[in-house]
């Protein structure tokens, strides 16, 4: 019993994720009706947020060590932080410590600012051209994005670790009755499930309780007839898709400590949020975050040694195969609308 | 009246025939007066350095491109020489290669082997390169060195540790400074046994590509030789980048130890991840659970963060070393660049000089005379101690270096510390040792 609970919340923690992306994409898709194959670049830049954020915590200057010499012999030049002259070194240290969750203030405005700008700059100009455009173009521009960030943080993975407070583990074996040790989950994977919740409920919420929710919810379902009540439903759907380029920077920041950040992890994640949108329904949001738990929770028990052994090679293609058997059974997805990508 | 035999057959025979020839490729063509291909003019020779620009591996790609421009540098009697001076042969003067000054051109790998192939073809076929290196993965390597021997240009491999390259996929035209897997084995067991105990049951997470294969495999029977019990292992897709659900079913397991067959992005996640999930802080068997990542690299552990402290490894080279070799590489290239190298860089940088020390001795380009002049070859000071070219597989025996994550790093680049250097005869293995079966090498192809 113990591995399947320890299988399940690494299926939740990796259906978080999923689920944060494909929610963002279908958002776009939904209100904006774009395939957006830069959705996994957006991801990326969020987790760059971070780092930026992090490398700008650590601004430093250079003193002169005469104890301690370099790899050329010469005196070593320690780095000493700005923040520690202006907070000392103790609340400087600590202001470090907490970069990741501080990059969520810095990387909401400028993941809305980089959302508005893609959006008004470039994808304005597909809106009426066929869903093959969209993707060609979007997926360039995924490609120019992730060159840029390879260009200026290198192709190496940099580690952002979760601060002091959230490393180590969480022993839910002994919580739940088990042996002691038998179910450890780290902390921080823990906080990114809550943390995808969160968002999720928010953008619900949003979306369900609003005024601007109520309008985007009407464009979505009639675009032509809410405008002609005379709602200028364009200057929404831009909204939107700052919010949806928001939600996967974010999901991105918050990834970091999961996996130290490089430039090509956007497109790792891309594609299986594609398979998650589609699974999901194109353009239901309840499906999107359903398939993203799903197939998260699937992945992570196909992975399994003893699964691997009856089924070799089985962690590697179950989430493609369980879309064909859904694609096959209910072609519209789980929660797919009738004429969504119908036309 | 004159009576012409042309006929339709005869135009289609005549026209098939040089239409063939026309399309020959230029290496099988260019420079046959001289009965190698691409022989140099008097003034110069071209070299192709052949590294990962793009991809993952680029920031390991743009190390060996310095160090490849350190050591043209060098040749060309440039700069302070750096291992010209600590070299044992002393063939080379400074004056670039049989006297002709040394040029290169750069070819973009993209760690894949098709664009290694078709790049290495476009610097031998449109450039002229006499001679190409480098790269990052041995898929790239093994891909590359096949094309060299049918083109009939020297390869000195880049960083490939797959016990491949010089085993079952050997090439005459093809040399290996780099160490490989089996080493990594010989080398980390004794090691694992003083400081772990030689009851221990290990689980595998192995890429699922060549390079993991082999060194599951050496790691494998060099532990389990040592009493060692292997009780899980599993193949992790490539493109993988949360290995969380590779990684509980360890916690699952009696395994006491987790050996991570990864390489670049995959090591760093991995590792990331097992430390994250607190199997360093574990007790399994009465013992502290332990990590052992076979093939280190400077350029991983910095990726890995402050998660390599205290895990071991192996590598090919380290910029800390003290012998008179590395210090002279350490100096040039750090002076020139402002940091360390790495070891992709040394192994590169070497194989560029042995490359042009093998010419000036054979006294000639045409890869045959230089494959003679490396097979057997003893050298020393290029940081690695005494090392033998074999001519049986044209791999270099030297040294190996065990590290280990350090708990204290000073900088960016003091992340390993060095345990012990294991001698070469340790790592040291027969020809036809099963590993390495297969494959032959064949004859040197001067091309042309």
């Amino acid at each position: 019993m113990d591995w399947f609970i320890l299988q399940l919340l690494n299926g939740l923690d990796k259906g978080s994720a999923y689920a944060l992306i494909a929610l963002g994409l279908t958002l776009i898709f939904g209100t904006l009706g774009v395939v957006n194959f830069a959705h996994g670049a957006l991801f990326m830049i969020g987790a760059f947020c971070a780092v930026t954020l992090s490398r700008i915590l650590t601004l430093s200057h250079q003193v002169v060590d005469e104890t301690k010499t370099d790899f050329l012999g010469n005196p070593l030049k320690v780095d000493v932080p700005y923040v520690y002259d202006i907070f000392g070194e103790s609340m400087g240290a600590s202001i470090i410590d907490w970069a990741v969750p501080l990059s969520i203030l810095f990387a909401i405005p400028v993941m809305i600012g980089i959302g508005v700008i893609m959006e008004r700059g470039l994808i304005k100009h597909f809106y009426k051209r066929p869903h093959a455009d969209q993707i060609l173009v979007t997926f360039g521009l995924a490609i120019v994005l992730q060159e840029i960030i390879k260009y200026y943080f290198g192709a190496n993975p940099i580690p952002t670790p979760a601060p002091e407070a959230f490393t180590g583990s969480f022993d839910f074996g002994a919580l739940l009755g088990f042996d002691p040790g038998s179910i450890i989950y780290p902390y921080w994977r823990i906080i990114y499930f809550i943390f995808a919740a969160i968002i999720i409920g928010g953008v619900f919420a949003f979306l369900q309780f609003t005024t601007f929710g109520m309008v985007v919810r009407a464009g979505m379902a009639d675009r032509e007839t809410v405008g002609l009540l005379g709602i200028n439903i364009d200057r929404r759907f831009t909204i939107m898709f700052g919010l949806a380029a928001a939600v996967a920077g974010l999901a991105g920041v918050m990834y970091t400590p999961i996996n130290s950040p490089n430039y090509h992890m956007g497109m790792d994640f891309l594609v299986l949020s594609f398979v998650v949108v589609v699974v999901g329904g194109m353009g239901s949001l309840p499906g999107a975050v359903l398939a993203g738990f799903l197939l998260g929770i699937l992945e992570s028990f196909a992975s399994m040694r003893e699964v691997i052994e009856i089924l070799p090679g089985i962690n590697q293609v179950i989430i493609y195969l369980v879309a064909i058997i859904i694609l096959l059974t209910r072609p519209r997805g789980l929660m797919g609308r009738k004429g969504v990508m119908e036309d | 009246m004159s009576k012409t035999n042309l006929t339709r057959r005869g135009v289609l025979k005549t026209g098939a025939v040089a239409g063939a020839g026309l399309a020959l490729p230029t290496y099988l063509s260019a420079g046959s007066h001289t009965g190698f291909t691409n022989a140099p003019g008097d003034s110069s020779v071209t070299l192709g350095f052949n590294v990962p620009q793009t991809g993952p591996y680029a920031d390991e790609g743009a190390d060996e491109l310095r160090a490849y421009e350190l050591a043209v540098e060098h040749l060309n009697g440039g700069g302070d020489g750096g291992m010209l001076s600590t070299f044992s042969s002393k063939a080379l003067d400074g004056t670039g290669i049989l006297g002709r000054k040394v040029e290169y051109v750069t070819g973009d790998t993209q760690t894949k082997s098709d664009a290694a192939r078709a790049s290495a073809k476009s610097m031998i076929e449109k450039d002229g390169a006499i001679m190409i290196t480098g790269g990052s993965s041995s898929g790239v390597a093994v891909a590359v060195q096949a094309l060299c021997q049918e083109a009939g240009v020297i390869f000195m491999a880049g960083l490939t540790h797959s016990n491949d390259t010089t085993g079952k996929d050997k090439k005459a035209n093809g040399f290996r400074h780099f160490f490989n897997s089996y080493m990594s084995g010989a080398a980390l067991a004794p090691i694992l046994a003083k400081n772990y105990g030689t009851d221990r049951k290990a689980y595998h997470l192995t890429a699922d590509y060549n390079w993991g294969y082999t060194t599951e495999e050496a790691v494998r029977s060099s532990t389990e030789a040592m009493g060692w019990e292997t009780v899980g292992q599993v193949l992790t897709p490539l493109t993988q980048t949360d290995f969380s659900s590779y990684i509980t079913p360890v916690l699952q397991s009696d395994a006491d130890v987790l050996v991570l067959n990864h390489y670049g992005g995959n090591m760093v996640n991995s590792l990331t991840n097992a430390v994250q999930f607190g199997l360093r802080d574990r007790q399994v068997n009465g013992k502290n659970f332990e990590i052992v990542v076979p093939l280190y690299s400077r350029l991983m552990a910095k990726g890995a963060g402050a998660n390599v402290k205290g895990i071991f490894g192996s590598t090919n080279w380290h910029w800390s070393l003290q012998d008179e070799g590395s210090k002279a590489f350490v100096k040039s290239f750090g002076t020139k660049y402002g940091f360390p190298p790495s070891q992709a860089a040394h192994t590169c940088y070497v194989q560029a000089l042995l490359y042009a020390d093998a010419v000036q001795r054979a006294g000639s380009f045409a890869p045959c005379a230089v494959v003679e002049a490396l097979e057997g070859f003893e050298f020393d000071g290029m940081g690695n101690g005494p090392t033998l070219y074999r001519a049986e597989d044209h791999q270099c025996f030297k040294d190996v270096l065990v590290v280990k994550g350090k708990e204290n790093p000073t900088s960016e680049f003091d992340l390993l510390e060095i345990v012990e250097v294991t001698p070469v005869d340790q790592v040291t293995y027969a020809p036809d040792h099963p590993q390495f079966a297969g494959g032959a090498l064949g004859t040197c192809n001067n091309g042309a």
